[in-house]
């Protein structure tokens, strides 16, 4: 392989524009819908020692920071020796995913963080885009020929073991937002319509036998799932959390209730507001117009990367990519879908809004791999 | 093993990516649809739930009009206090609390649960109240957990203050929370829930006037509900205070004279129907009702022989004994029968083949004889003459047997045997014999004790018999709600019955010598010297008979005593009933005490020259007092006496204190009677100048 100087006039500067806008949004209404509630920034006292807690959007401004280091770190890393080292790093995923159920902190009744030393990570928020990677070089090894019935079933035991990894810990929003690196991988590998309709019969009657058997899934999973279609039946359960959401998004209005003037979030009825329901607060504060400006953010980000999925040098860059926008797109659908209660409430972040280190890296990482790939476009 | 050399240019189709891309393209406008349907199509209405949400109407709590005697002076006060709701809107697992909720505020988990379970059907906003009067440490509690338990809630009330020792007990009633048959009674429609309610006596009758008007707040609150702010107030309308007929100082006398007694004494002014003092004993603590009262309390008071929630002197329905002798004595004296009617007593006498007794061989005697000495064998024989219908028809002008129309709830109207009655309620003819025991206040007569006290006062006063009442009418009561009052009970009120001069004259001269020593020995207990007290006794048989008190083996006669002062147009009436108080001669001296207490106020109000001051006539006054010392016998010594020196001198004066039109600012700087004294020469020469 020839050694190029790869120039950061490559570098995809509007892509990063408006994903840093984005940041910035999150920050400040990290800040805003966390103002007043108990999750805002306080002192306190360590012996005689005064401490600051530092607020959420300190922290997620440290973590987007971290974030762009990161990106820039991976963006100078050729992404075929990416594709080389996965099988590896897969392998490492599925160890680290049974450790998690074997050895992890239990926090709210799952099995999601693994502690070493003082830091904390959630293996199945990375083992997203070792699975893109992986997908990416599943399918592009494929050569865009057409599937058979055993490629198409060794790509659904690629990304099958994980994700019923993951499930069993329970997390089951995370799980799922493996199902679209797959279909992406599929839908662009070449899998053709007839083997398409017999997989989606299959998954089906696997998802209605999986729900009635009443194994797969533990009852809450179940409730979460079913609430959003009639939040009043249960008023005081599930569906309290979306109809909370629901009355943040529509009594935003047009234009807003104004920052930090949501009564929603500042009355603390709107659930985990700096996080899964970041979308609402936005929404109640910035009304119809600001939650439309995002949304067309979000759009123009997932345009710009499918057009460098385009000029991608070669399919496995194009396949990674399009893992990217296969999950961003899923979340940013299932999240603001869920605040507006078209989804059920199954705990899926939104990429670059809501709060979370594990969630922020992700997405810079992948952003910085899929950066690698379209610095890459004229290598060769 | 990644085979790169092969991949190397291909692309991916166009036409795929193209799909994504509008697949993309229209996942955004349905998320961009949604959030039209929520915040432009349906923003008003989530508008209002976000209101809703936060924002909670508490109720401010009006608080009750307190209750005067007659001269002012308190008897029913308030106090601040706290009540603990429990509004399950604000919290999504009530059920898992209540352990913690019981614990935490001493509260019985069962009773708290069977609480909840009434208000299941109530909308889940309504706060349930599920304790009041809550203690500091009960607060405390609730503070401490306001981030588990949001679901807790309080609320300042004013809570009654009775007497202590059941005090007026029955006059004044209790008040309670509302209950669930009440609500559903169109009398209570403008009750809610957790009200506060009159549940007897004034309290019960007034309630309307009583409790004023609950205001409420607008209090902005977080999904914990914690209080973050107010937005407007509407203030609460104090209940109105009422000034009550009864004289402490009566009602004391009249309790500590009854003493253990199970009984009750009613005193009553016949000449406007002022209830002076009301008295039912046994009595109970009105205060353990104000806080929800609970199990094993109210059981002990429902099943207590004594009835102590009941009020005896309106309710007691008992056979009104030889008291009913003044009764049978006006209807015979307005019929002609008893004038010139004269009985050979000789310990009793034959009625209808049966032998009736008396108490002694009273011999040849009449009407004004037979009064004092109450002798049965005179008053068999006058009944036997005057007949049932005739005796029902002047007892039913006179009030017994239906209600007085006291302003008191739950009155009970009483029994007064007649032909039409018996046929109305046992369908078959009076049985003429039953008439001679009527007669002396036997059979199936039954009276209260208030009823007995205003037919005797309205004979005294010469036939005019007053209704009955507790609150003073001089006060700012509507016009409504008196009229309401008094519509409760049709057919009662003021009412005059032409006596004959005679008839009146013989009764209560009668009734006076009853009380008078060494004459007839019947009512002498009652004597006070000095004062023109008439009255009567009675012994009731307990028998049978629709008589209610013989549980306990109780067969002890029931003591009647009604009294008067003066014997003629009397200013108060006194009944006195002992269940079981065995002789008459009992209550009257219950009667006496209470006679004794009202003149001495009475004498005492009559020579206080500030009363009378205000009548703006000269007022006479004794004092003592001594020449000055002439100048030349100060010589014969410095330590000389003022008796020997000095001659005293002892005399009236009348003394014009002059009118009390400047009192207003005399009376706000020197408020205490010594200082007004003190100041009263001071006004003199003010009024000269």
């Amino acid at each position: 392989m020839t050694r190029r100087f790869l120039s950061f006039r490559d570098f995809d500067w509007p892509l990063l524009g408006m994903v840093l806008v984005l940041c910035t949004i999150s920050v400040f209404e990290i800040y805003s819908a966390t103002l007043h509630t108990k999750y805002a920034a306080y002192d306190y006292y360590a012996g005689s020692i005064h401490l600051k807690q530092m607020g959420f959007h300190t922290k997620q401004i440290f973590w987007i920071s971290g974030g762009l280091v990161a990106m820039f770190f991976f963006s100078k890393i050729d992404y075929h020796k990416l594709i080389d080292f996965v099988p590896w790093a897969y392998g490492v995923s599925l160890l680290a995913l049974v450790a998690v159920k074997l050895v992890g902190h239990k926090v709210l009744g799952a099995r999601r963080w693994i502690s070493m030393g003082p830091v904390h990570f959630q293996p199945s928020e990375w083992v997203k885009l070792i699975l893109i990677l992986i997908v990416a070089r599943y399918f592009a090894n494929l050569g865009g020929r057409n599937l058979t019935w055993r490629d198409i079933f060794k790509s659904l035991l690629l990304v099958g073991v994980p994700m019923v990894l993951v499930l069993v810990q329970p997390d089951l929003g995370t799980a799922l937002t493996y199902l679209p690196i797959l279909v992406a991988g599929l839908f662009l590998g070449g899998i053709n319509i007839r083997q398409a309709l017999v997989l989606l019969v299959c998954a089906t009657v696997l998802i209605v036998g999986a729900w009635s058997s009443g194994k797969v899934l533990k009852p809450y999973q179940k409730a979460r799932l079913t609430s959003f279609i009639n939040p009043d039946n249960d008023p005081k359960g599930t569906g309290y959390q979306l109809r909370q959401s629901l009355i943040a998004v529509g009594s935003g209005g047009v234009w807003g209730k104004g920052m930090a003037k949501g009564t929603q979030t500042q009355g603390d009825f709107l659930p985990i507001p700096h996080a899964d329901f970041i979308f609402a607060a936005f929404g109640e504060e910035h009304g119809f117009v600001g939650a439309l400006l995002v949304l067309l953010l979000y759009f123009f980000i997932l345009m710009r990367l499918i057009q460098n999925a385009q000029t991608a040098a070669d399919l496995s860059g194009s396949l990674i990519i399009m893992g990217l926008v296969a999950v961003l797109t899923f979340q940013i659908a299932v999240n603001v879908g869920m605040v507006i209660g078209f989804m059920p409430v199954t705990g899926i972040p939104l990429p670059l809004m809501s709060y979370g280190g594990s969630s922020v890296l992700f997405t810079f990482l992948a952003l910085g791999v899929a950066m690698n790939v379209r610095m890459r476009r004229f290598v060769n | 093993m990644y085979h790169g050399g092969t991949t190397r240019g291909e692309k991916l189709p166009t036409l795929k990516l193209a799909v994504v891309q509008y697949g993309i393209l229209l996942i955004m406008l349905a998320l961009a649809a949604g959030l039209w349907r929520l915040q432009v199509l349906g923003a008003e209405n989530f508008r209002q739930l976000a209101e809703q949400n936060r924002i909670r109407k508490e109720p401010v709590m009006a608080g009750r009009g307190k209750l005067f005697d007659r001269e002012n002076r308190l008897i029913v006060d308030n106090y601040p206090s706290v009540s603990c709701y429990l509004v399950r809107e604000q919290n999504r697992n009530v059920d898992n609390d209540l352990p913690l909720i019981a614990r935490g505020l001493n509260l019985d988990l069962e009773q708290l649960r069977a609480t909840l379970r009434r208000y299941r059907a109530r909308p889940i906003y309504e706060p349930i109240p599920i304790k009041q009067d809550i203690t500091s440490d009960e607060q405390a509690f609730i503070e401490a957990h306001l981030g588990e338990l949001p679901e807790l809630e309080t609320i300042d009330v004013e809570r009654r203050l009775y007497p202590r020792d059941g005090f007026a007990a029955h006059l004044i009633g209790y008040v309670g929370e509302v209950s669930e048959e009440m609500l559903n009674d169109t009398h209570y429609a403008a009750y809610s829930p957790g009200d506060i309610v009159g549940k007897a006596g004034v309290e019960q009758t007034y309630d309307q006037l009583l409790r004023g008007e609950d205001g409420s707040r607008d209090v902005i609150v977080d999904s914990h509900g914690r209080e973050v702010g107010y937005l407007r107030t509407q203030h609460a309308k104090p209940g109105q205070d009422l000034k009550l007929t009864i004289d402490i100082d009566l009602q004391r006398t009249a309790e500590l004279a009854l003493g253990d007694a199970n009984g009750a004494v009613v005193a009553m002014d016949p000449r406007n129907g002022e209830i002076l003092a009301l008295v039912s004993h046994p009595s109970y603590d009105p205060n353990a009702f104000a806080v929800r009262i609970n199990h094993a309390d109210w059981d002990k008071l429902i099943t207590n022989p004594n009835h102590p929630l009941m009020n005896k002197a309106i309710q007691d329905q008992l056979a009104p004994g030889s008291t009913f002798k003044i009764i049978m004595s006006a209807a015979g004296l307005q019929e002609g029968v008893a004038q010139n009617m004269r009985v050979n007593c000789q310990g009793g006498a034959d009625f209808y083949g049966r032998f009736f007794h008396c108490d002694h061989h009273h011999g040849v005697l009449g009407i004004s004889d037979a009064i004092p000495e109450s002798c049965d064998t005179f008053f068999y024989t006058l009944a036997q003459k005057l007949g049932i219908d005739t005796i029902a028809k002047y007892a039913t002008e006179f009030g017994l047997g239906q209600k007085t129309g006291i302003d008191l709830p739950n009155e009970m109207a009483g029994i007064m045997p007649s032909t039409q009655w018996e046929m109305k309620n046992y369908h078959q003819r009076y049985y003429p014999g039953n008439t001679i025991s009527v007669g002396i206040g036997q059979g199936e007569t039954q009276v209260t004790p208030l009823q007995l006290a205003r037919a005797l006062g309205g004979i005294a006063s010469n036939g005019h018999f007053v209704r009955p009442h507790v609150v003073m009418p001089d006060q700012n009561i509507p016009a409504e709600f008196r009229q309401a009052v008094q519509d409760s009970f049709p057919g009662s009120g003021d009412k005059d019955v032409p006596l004959n001069p005679d008839t009146w004259m013989i009764i209560t001269d009668g009734m006076a010598a009853a009380t008078t020593p060494g004459l007839y020995h019947t009512a002498e207990a009652a004597h006070i010297e000095g004062v023109d007290f008439a009255g009567k006794t009675g012994t009731a048989q307990v028998v049978g008979g629709g008589d209610t008190h013989t549980k306990g083996g109780a067969k002890t006669p029931n003591s009647w005593f009604v009294g008067m002062v003066p014997r003629r147009n009397p200013e108060i009436v006194i009944a006195v009933l002992q269940e079981h108080g065995d002789w008459g001669s009992y209550s009257a001296h219950v009667a006496a005490q209470m006679i004794v207490t009202y003149v001495n106020k009475k004498r005492m109000r009559d020579h206080n020259v500030l009363d009378q001051a205000s009548l703006g006539k000269p007022v006479e006054m004794g004092a003592v007092w001594s020449d000055p010392v002439p100048a030349g016998r100060r010589r014969h010594g410095a330590a000389s006496l003022p008796g020997q020196d000095s001659v005293l001198h002892a005399g009236h004066f009348m003394v014009d204190p002059g009118p009390l039109t400047p009192a207003r600012n005399v009376a706000s700087s020197l408020p205490s009677l010594p200082a007004w004294l003190l100041a009263l020469p001071l006004r003199f020469k003010e009024g000269q100048t």
